[in-house]
């Protein structure tokens, strides 16, 4: 729970209510990015940004180097696929 | 050095284990006593274990597997709570997929389930959100649990519900705060921790100025912490060079993620809808004074202990469990009565075992299970004769 996936905004979905499209490993799911919004980087501004998502939330910007290394240490601990499959059924 | 290969960088790996080896030789108290070292979060735990950490490092130092599982010190009187709600014909209780086995007094969610409770895992409170949007006939329940970490994104799903208007959405609120559980541990007599590495996506959230009591006042070096195996040995470097160097300061090795002021929206959403409870009942641990919080008298109508009946009653754990003991340091989780026996990750009678986070799990999954076996049968022997 606790160590979240990382992932690429690909959309903004809703600026109001700071929604935007995530990729996470192919899996697109709708994610709220009011924790990494201010007024130097606003919401139409995070397209190709990558996050680290915390149960629907984007609540860290990362670099792309730090984002594949965190979602390889999550294949090793067995904890991506569980990540994903919940991500998948949620999107739903 | 059974597993060094598997680091991302082996030789950085090799070094720094070489470096921790020259540092304990400067430190007097090793020889009397192990250096013990406490990690709080759960996920640095299963990394430990994954990567057999605690192998790599000299025999002088111990790491203690610290309470920062928010499923495993879940009182089964709270679960029982849940099950209670979830049973209600007009509710959909819906949580994190985690939560599900944690056994209560009479059953698992997983169980109500089972027998026809309108149970439904979710991936986000957002996803619980869209339910309350679908289904404006029934009450959606959100189980919220979880550290500092989760706290933004169920208070921000709460402040969503309000903007949209919603009436039938509500919060089961079982969010817990880590400082005020570091100081409890700090403060527990017989604890002789040297050292902390502190969880790397709390202080996300939180910053790193929270942990300044922890050198200041109980005079304990305490280290922002990364998930990477890296990340964890060259945290347990850091300490272990304070620790010889007599000093205790708050370092952030994990940087890259977490600034020194933490995350301002996360910790502005969190003060709207939160307030610290005085005390809040922990799984092993006991009552720890302000280490939940509710939600504020503001949102009482997003809240569903106001909004429903619930039982609230105090259950105690299961008299052969000692995970109050595993939690705290005090003995090893093969060296419970019923590791492995009575309580596997399959059949879990302590929440250690029930997460893959908790220490038990961690154990039984990532040990040598017939090894740990062997010495728990030696040790009940020697209880015995004895």
């Amino acid at each position: 729970m606790c160590l979240g996936i990382p992932g690429q905004i690909v959309e903004i979905v809703d600026a109001q209510k700071k929604l935007a499209k995530v990729d996470v490993s192919g899996v697109k799911r709708q994610v709220n990015i009011a924790c990494i919004v201010n007024e130097d980087h606003p919401v139409n501004s995070c397209v190709g940004d990558w996050v680290l998502v915390h149960v629907g939330f984007a609540m860290s910007r990362i670099n792309e180097e730090e984002a594949r290394k965190t979602l390889e240490l999550l294949i090793e601990l067995g904890e991506a696929q569980k990540e994903i499959d919940a991500m998948r059924a949620g999107a739903q | 050095m059974k597993y060094v290969d598997e680091f991302r960088d082996p030789v950085l790996a090799k070094s720094l284990i070489e470096q921790i080896n020259i540092l304990v030789e400067q430190i007097d108290f090793a020889t009397e006593r192990p250096i013990q070292l406490m990690e709080f979060c759960g996920g640095h735990t299963h990394t430990i274990f994954r990567y057999g950490i605690e192998q790599l490092l000299p025999k002088c130092i111990e790491l203690v597997h610290g309470p920062g599982c928010p499923v495993c010190v879940l009182p089964m009187g709270r679960v029982d709570d849940c099950v209670s709600l979830a049973e209600r014909p007009e509710v959909i209780f819906t949580t994190f997929g985690d939560a599900m086995r944690v056994p209560g007094s009479k059953k698992s969610l997983l169980q109500a389930k089972a027998d026809g409770a309108d149970v439904r895992m979710v991936y986000s409170p957002l996803d619980a959100l869209q339910l309350a949007h679908k289904h404006k006939d029934r009450e959606v329940i959100f189980f919220a649990l979880g550290f500092e970490t989760t706290m933004p994104s169920t208070a921000l799903t709460v402040l969503q519900a309000e903007a949209d208007g919603l009436e039938n959405f509500s919060l089961f609120c079982n969010h817990i705060t880590t400082v005020p559980t570091i100081k409890a541990i700090l403060d527990s007599p017989g604890m002789q921790l040297d050292g902390f590495v502190a969880p790397g996506h709390v202080s996300m959230v939180v910053g790193e100025q929270p942990f300044h009591f922890v050198s200041e006042k109980y005079k304990k070096p305490i280290v922002i912490t990364g998930f990477e195996p890296l990340d964890i040995l060259q945290s347990i470097w850091l300490l272990i060079k304070q620790i010889a160097e007599k000093r205790c300061i708050v370092e952030n090795q994990y940087a890259r993620v977490v600034q020194p002021d933490g995350n301002f929206p996360g910790l502005d959403a969190i003060s709207r809808v939160f307030e610290l409870r005085e005390y809040f009942e922990w799984r092993g641990l006991g009552s720890i004074d302000y280490s939940g919080v509710r939600m504020k008298d503001d949102y009482a109508r997003f809240d569903a202990e106001r909004k429903f009946p619930v039982p609230n009653v105090r259950i105690a754990d299961p008299k052969s469990c000692q995970c109050g003991e595993v939690l705290k340091g005090v003995i090893k989780p093969w060296q419970c009565k019923v590791f492995g026996s009575q309580c596997t990750p399959e059949t879990p009678m302590g929440a250690l075992m029930v997460s893959s986070e908790g220490a038990c799990a961690a154990y039984y999954n990532f040990g040598n299970l017939p090894e740990l076996m062997a010495l728990k049968a030696e040790r009940e022997k020697e209880e015995a004769l004895s």
